[in-house]
């Protein structure tokens, strides 16, 4: 039965994530606050998510191609994407960046363009993984199946 | 049916002011407010923030991120209770950094609470049931 199938692939993909740490609790949690009355809640945060973190991780880039670097500036934008990372339960990211911000601390472009491409490894990483995810919940519905539930 | 300043609400749902600078927060706290049943305006800084409190008088708890850029939640809640007209709205401040000198100083400054992110429903159902009916 191909609702059967995918939901399996649903839940392996969820369990991946998690086994890997890609994912945190946080992520259950965003899908719990997801009901009838705001059903596209996660889908709509990670879209958000998703849009903030391209702009930051422009910014970061380009403030890290100059020699001359405002560490204090970069800590500020490293610290934002921390906290959205968190919020949506993008578990590796968040890690990254608390190295990110002790490389800031101690003035380390290095360490910092170290980080960034880390982070932007991660980033992409997650990205492609919550897309796959939200494919597959499109095929569920329109195969009429339910999405299965995490714990 | 005039609404109370700050506290309890005395008609319909409860209105809480979300302010946060990220729009990742700021939909998932105002998710969390919204599914324990709560009217949520939602801001970006606390600059908007004070201009909505100067416009409407039926806030009835604020929530703020601590670290934003231009006014911090800390200068947003100085604001709040240096006003004869707003102080007596309780704030809550959230932070995804668990500093202590940071938590007693808003506590000090008149904060009713300080919330580590992300937010989760069960720190707002304690905080409402304390606030708000």
């Amino acid at each position: 039965m191909e609702v059967a199938h995918l939901q399996r692939r649903f839940i392996d993909l969820t369990t991946t994530l998690f086994q890997q740490g890609i994912l945190d609790n946080q992520f259950i949690q965003l899908q719990q606050l997801q009901d009838e009355s705001n059903p596209n809640f996660v889908h709509e945060v990670v879209s958000l998510f998703f849009q903030d973190s391209e702009k930051l991780l422009n910014e970061l880039s380009r403030i890290l191609d100059h020699q001359i670097v405002d560490f204090k500036i970069v800590d500020a934008h490293v610290h934002q994407f921390k906290g959205s990372s968190a919020s949506i339960g993008a578990q590796r990211i968040k890690d990254v960046c608390i190295a990110f911000r002790s490389c800031c601390e101690e003035n380390n472009r290095d360490g910092c363009i170290r980080c960034l491409q880390q982070v932007k490894q991660e980033y992409c990483l997650v990205k492609s993984n919550l897309e796959d995810l939200f494919r597959l919940e499109k095929q569920i519905l329109a195969a009429g199946g339910s999405i299965p539930t995490m714990q | 049916m005039a609404m109370e300043r700050g506290c309890k609400s005395t008609g319909g749902e409860p209105h809480v002011l979300a302010v946060d600078d990220s729009s990742v927060d700021r939909a998932v706290i105002a998710n969390v407010l919204r599914s324990s049943k709560y009217r949520v305006t939602a801001v970006d800084s606390g600059k908007r923030a004070l201009e909505l409190l100067g416009l409407e008088r039926d806030v009835n708890m604020i929530i703020t991120d601590y670290w934003m850029p231009e006014m911090t939640g800390y200068e947003l809640l100085k604001r709040v209770k240096e006003s004869s007209e707003l102080k007596q709205i309780p704030v809550v401040i959230m932070s995804s950094e668990n500093v202590p000198n940071r938590i007693s100083r808003c506590l000090e400054e008149g904060a009713e609470d300080f919330l580590l992110k992300p937010i989760q429903p069960s720190d707002v159902s304690r905080l409402c049931s304390r606030f708000l009916r």
